[in-house]
């Protein structure tokens, strides 16, 4: 469900298929874990292959952009898909400066 | 207005159901052709629904989850959502955009915007000990050809 690449302090975390509350938790769990052990300087989540989000993903993303808080570094959210933006704007996570 | 089309599932309060209520909706809506967007904002806000009455509702407990949709003859979908859970104290303050509480499990507070602003219309009953229903409206807007 999401494939992670290490490169020059930076964490790229690729999401793919449906994130909803089902599967939320396990995706922070997995992107925590490596945060936390590799002390990135930037987390990037790539939302190009994410086929449906609700409200779950924008937890996900303000949870990430908290954890990336505490550990120092950033977080950049990219590639996000026409069909996510309606429930991105409403999010109001653009605020926070991480989409790219 | 006459109903046209009706249906009615019931499944476990469990998580694992929110794909399955999304995709048991969208097949139900599918025949009166809806955009990709529509269907897109109708699968968003019914995972907004399934979501509360498990985490809200049922507190992640044993639970069955109900959902009616209808189909009206001027291309109307009508879905009921409800539970038989906790109930909400204040409705209008579990609205409230951001409001959660279960900042614990990540919930960012969307639920009810995200349902009201991708539905035409939403309506909340419930009431502390006798569960909640939301009723979504949407109408799909007839394409071209």
């Amino acid at each position: 469900m999401i494939k992670t690449e290490y490169d020059k302090n930076v964490i790229t975390v690729f999401l793919s298929g449906e994130i909803d509350h089902n599967n939320a938790g396990s995706i922070r769990s997995q992107i925590d874990g490596q945060a936390e052990s590799l002390h990135p300087k930037t987390l990037t989540l790539d939302f190009s292959k994410v086929s449906f989000m609700d409200s779950s993903g924008i937890g996900l993303i303000m949870g990430r952009y908290r954890t990336m808080s505490l550990l120092g570094g950033n977080l950049r959210v990219v590639n996000v898909p026409k069909r996510l933006e309606k429930i991105i704007a409403l999010s109001g996570v653009g605020a926070l400066g991480v989409l790219k | 207005m006459k109903i046209v089309n009706e249906m009615n599932i019931s499944f476990a309060s469990k998580s694992i159901n929110e794909s399955f209520a999304r995709s048991v909706v969208s097949a139900f809506v599918l025949n009166l052709d809806p955009t990709i967007n529509e269907l897109a904002d109708i699968k968003t806000a019914v995972s907004e629904a399934v979501t509360n009455s498990i985490v809200h509702g049922y507190k992640m407990e044993d639970g069955t989850i109900y959902i009616n949709g209808k189909i009206t003859d001027k291309n109307k979908v009508i879905l009921k959502i409800r539970d038989r859970g906790c109930g909400i104290e204040d409705i209008e303050k579990a609205m409230e955009p951001l409001f959660t509480t279960a900042p614990e499990e990540e919930r960012a507070g969307l639920g009810f915007a995200v349902m009201q602003s991708f539905m035409d219309k939403v309506k909340v009953s419930s009431a502390p000990g006798k569960g909640t229903t939301v009723t979504m409206e949407k109408t799909i807007i007839p394409r071209k050809r």
